[in-house]
């Protein structure tokens, strides 16, 4: 026995004969983890929130989190003389006295951002590939949650400063809540401690951001991931996969290295943005003040959607009994993203009603063969990209020398038109993708050799396709519509026939599919 | 059997396929060079982003083309630290790609749910703990624990009402008062009728007595735009044209929408665009809306001049200023 053995070995034993770890490590070591690419994006999330929570608590130790009236004498010489909070001063002096801490700002800024797109991308892997499905329903739910919590704590971070940008992104948001019926006022006054915009909202904001947020992400994050852990991660399609097992690599060492490796990745790439991509410069945005403003304000990208939405909303109020109902407000600031967010709460549940599929899944849907589902995410994402596009209204009009108006009136009519036009669009091409995928391995690939027959005809050389990328295409499963009656066996109608005639009908839409080549086919082919 | 549907067939998983580095000792000894070049690379960015905090001095901007003027300290700080990270993951996957086991491993996967004898055995024994503890019979304390449970979850309701005050008049009151001066912002000097051109636009303050500056939340309610134009534009009613003075009209500057200043006056088309939501005001017809999602136009306030020929308020504003809320009466 080497040295090295000998102590490994005493730490181990001391470790074990404490915790009985030495079990429960045998058997996870070797767990095996599925590959590929598309499973690399949950992982791009949780290392930007480690470095989120590394960059964060750097900035901590001078960031000052209050709104008490200082005189600014930094460094940065143009605003020398103004009067500003403390919480914008000490932003000035962390980018401009602190080595390194402007790095770490803007690293802390492009991890955000990594973040929140990680968690869109990764939102859209799951959704597309059907990996939300049962057993999987909770943690789709949890990732829901994750994702608005994300939306709140990036805006509350990027309020921090306490910039003119950032304050009236908090304007705006005092708004909203001010907008709500009955308690609306009060409401805001509690949050901000009496009339906009006050002394407390940075304080509080700032606890908020730093502890109960970044409390309740690494709570959801860690039951997130005991969830993949314990319920094994899913996997895509092909030979020797089935629903009854996991094909991958062994957790230990090679899976190890390459998680490990990739943070460092993460870590580096977003290191690198922040050392030459300069994000959120506050200074040329001067200290908050109510009465002024920059043009071209704009909120972060994930916030971008919403302000689209604000942007785009016809001017509506009511006037009731001497009470005010902002619907410009209200609808595209709290209802419209209510409806989205529960909506995508409860899909997995809609689509188990529609299918009428109670099972497991393990194996992972390619997004051409579920045309439905893929139809119904490319058309959310499209009312997403009309109301994000319209949040950069002004941008867009500025750089293509266009009325605002004109891009708000694409906006306004696109929203509506534009998702079920690309509904349809997306469901041929996911039915055309398949009928391809059909021929593919019935006449086999195209090998571009062209061959004179005797009498003159020219054919092109088909080659089958291999026995694997054959099994690939056709590995899918393609259920019926669920056979829903109207009636029962003596006649009489049944209850809740709208809702039953409903669910017909959208199973019905969801089963429409090219039919995928069998064995059968194949040999009457060979036949001929 | 002829009848039968056949699914074509999964060959199963494909045989591995081994690495260079694997059968080849040449090409081993390669990958280990590659991994550990990648290791001292990184090691290298460390000592760079060491060199950079001590040794380059913090005002020395160098210019790059696409990135512009950069200060580099903080841009060799930032690439050290980004070669020193980026390349442990590089060496890492490297290692793991070329030298590490690289054979697929199949496991096996057992259903969540539990066996039918272990979900029976809970059943049974949560029957029989509940029972125990009398929680179907004793429906006193059943009721009284929830009428408890319920009322302390009030508690922290009831702590947190000390967050702030109640809104009071503070949403319907401003500054602005009868023969309040109209002052400049910045620089709190009373304005003259002749200070401002035709065409003209000055943000305006009430005017601020005593030693302690102004309150951001006071401003927030407070500022006020004046603009100048031909009096034979405005189309305004008989009553709202008393509210100008020879030309000049002041509206607040927060907007009814969402209360963001509204900072962008075009001179040609006498419209005022608010930058957050282009919300736009027609400024002859009262600040009326013509485009965005603002509902009401921005209140106006009624101006005149003193004795002294400054501008001052004729009287408060007729209507809460800034964004709606629920006890707003218009």
């Amino acid at each position: 026995m080497t040295a090295r053995e000998r102590v490994t070995g005493t730490v181990a034993n001391y470790v074990d004969e404490r915790t009985g770890a030495a079990k429960w490590m045998k058997k996870n070591l070797t767990k095996v983890f599925p590959d590929h690419w598309s499973f690399l994006l949950g992982e791009i999330v949780l290392y930007s929130f480690i470095i989120l929570l590394l960059s964060g608590t750097f900035l901590t130790f001078w960031f000052d989190p209050s709104q008490r009236e200082v005189l600014y004498d930094g460094s940065y010489e143009p605003l020398q003389g103004l009067h500003m909070s403390a919480a914008y001063a000490s932003t000035l002096h962390i980018s401009f006295e602190i080595r390194g801490g402007l790095l770490m700002r803007q690293i802390h800024h492009w991890a955000a951002l990594i973040f929140m797109a990680g968690m869109v991308v990764h939102l859209m892997r799951v959704y597309f590939t059907g990996a939300f499905r049962k057993p999987r329903e909770f943690n789709w739910i949890i990732g829901v949650g994750l994702l608005t919590l994300g939306i709140v704590e990036g805006f509350l971070g990027y309020s921090l400063p306490d910039d003119l940008l950032s304050g009236t992104g908090i304007r705006i948001a005092e708004a909203i809540i001010q907008a709500l019926p009955v308690v609306g006022s009060y409401l805001a006054f509690f949050a901000f401690d009496g009339a906009f915009p006050g002394e407390a909202f940075i304080p509080r904001i700032f606890t908020v951001h730093v502890l109960l947020l970044p409390g309740i992400f690494l709570a959801l994050i860690t039951v997130h991931l005991m969830l993949v852990w314990y319920q094994k991660h899913t996997q895509w399609p092909g030979p020797g996969r089935t629903e009854k097992n996991v094909v991958g690599y062994p957790l230990m060492p090679a899976y190890m290295a390459k998680a490990g490796g990739f943070f460092f990745i993460v870590f580096g790439v977003t290191a690198f943005l922040g050392a030459v991509a300069s994000i959120n410069p506050v200074w040329l945005y001067g200290p908050y003040n109510p009465g002024q403003i920059s043009a071209g304000s704009q909120p972060d990208w994930y916030m971008g959607w919403l302000d689209g939405l604000v942007r785009m909303a016809p001017p509506l109020e009511s006037y009731i009994f001497g009470y005010t109902i902002p619907w410009n407000i209200l609808i595209p600031g709290l209802i419209i993203p209510g409806i989205l967010f529960t909506g995508m709460a409860l899909y997995p549940f809609i689509e188990s009603w529609i299918t009428g599929d109670k099972r497991e899944h393990h194996l992972l849907d390619r997004p051409r063969n579920v045309p439905n589902r893929t139809a119904l995410g490319v058309m959310s994402l499209t009312f997403m990209l009309v109301a994000l596009i319209n949040g950069g209204n002004d941008i867009i009009a500025t750089t293509f020398s266009l009325s605002i108006n004109q891009v708000m009136w694409f906006s306004r009519i696109g929203i509506i038109i534009l998702p079920p036009i690309a509904f349809v669009i997306t469901k041929r091409i996911c039915l055309s993708l398949q009928r391809a995928d059909r021929e593919l391995v019935l006449h086999g690939r195209e090998t571009g050799r062209l061959l004179m027959l005797p009498h003159g005809e020219f054919v092109e050389v088909h080659e089958p396709i291999s026995p694997e990328l054959a099994w690939k295409l056709t590995a899918h499963e393609q259920a019926p519509a669920l056979a829903l009656e109207d009636v029962d066996a003596r006649g009489v109608r049944r209850a809740g026939g709208l809702k039953n005639k409903l669910r017909k009908r959208m199973s019905q839409a969801n089963a429409e599919s090219i039919a995928k080549p069998t064995a059968n086919d194949l040999k009457e082919i060979e036949h001929h | 059997m002829s009848n039968e549907i056949e699914a074509i067939k999964d060959p199963g998983l494909p045989a591995h396929v081994h690495r260079q580095a694997d059968t080849d000792p040449v090409a081993e000894k390669r990958a280990e060079r590659q991994i550990a070049i990648l290791f001292l690379i990184s090691a290298l960015g460390t000592l760079l982003f060491i060199f950079a905090y001590y040794f380059i001095p913090e005002d020395v901007f160098v210019f790059f083309p696409v990135l512009g003027n950069t200060n580099a300290h903080q841009l060799v700080l930032g690439l050290g630290l980004a070669i020193a990270l980026f390349f442990i993951g590089a060496a890492a996957i490297h290692w793991a790609k070329t030298l590490m086991p690289d054979e697929e491993v199949i496991a096996m996967r057992h259903t969540m749910r539990s066996d039918d004898e272990d979900r029976d055995a809970l059943v049974a024994t949560v029957k029989e703990r509940a029972g125990a503890a009398g929680l179907g019979r004793r429906s006193l304390i059943k009721r009284s624990m929830g009428l408890s449970l319920g009322l302390i979850g009030l508690s922290p309701l009831v702590l947190l009402r000390d967050l702030g005050p109640l809104p009071g008049d503070d949403l319907t009151k401003t500054s602005w008062n009868a023969g309040t001066r109209l002052v400049t912002d910045p620089g709190d000097r009373p304005i003259r009728p002749e200070d401002l051109e035709v065409g003209a636009v000055a943000q305006v303050l009430p005017e601020h007595i005593g030693e302690e500056r102004r309150h951001l939340s006071d401003i927030a309610k407070d500022a006020v735009l004046l603009i100048r134009i031909r009096p034979e534009e405005f189309q305004l009613s008989p009553e709202r044209l008393s509210w100008t003075y020879d030309g000049i009209i002041a509206f607040s500057k927060i907007c009814s929408h969402m209360g963001c200043a509204v900072a962008l006056y075009e001179q040609t088309t006498k419209h005022l665009l608010c930058p957050c939501h282009q919300s736009t005001f027609d400024v002859p017809r009262a600040a009326k809306v013509i485009f965005g999602p603002a509902a009401r136009p921005l209140p106006q306030l009624a101006i005149t001049v003193d004795s002294e020929g400054y501008l001052i308020a004729q009287k408060p504003f007729s209507e809460p200023v800034g964004p709606s809320f629920w006890e707003r009466s218009s």
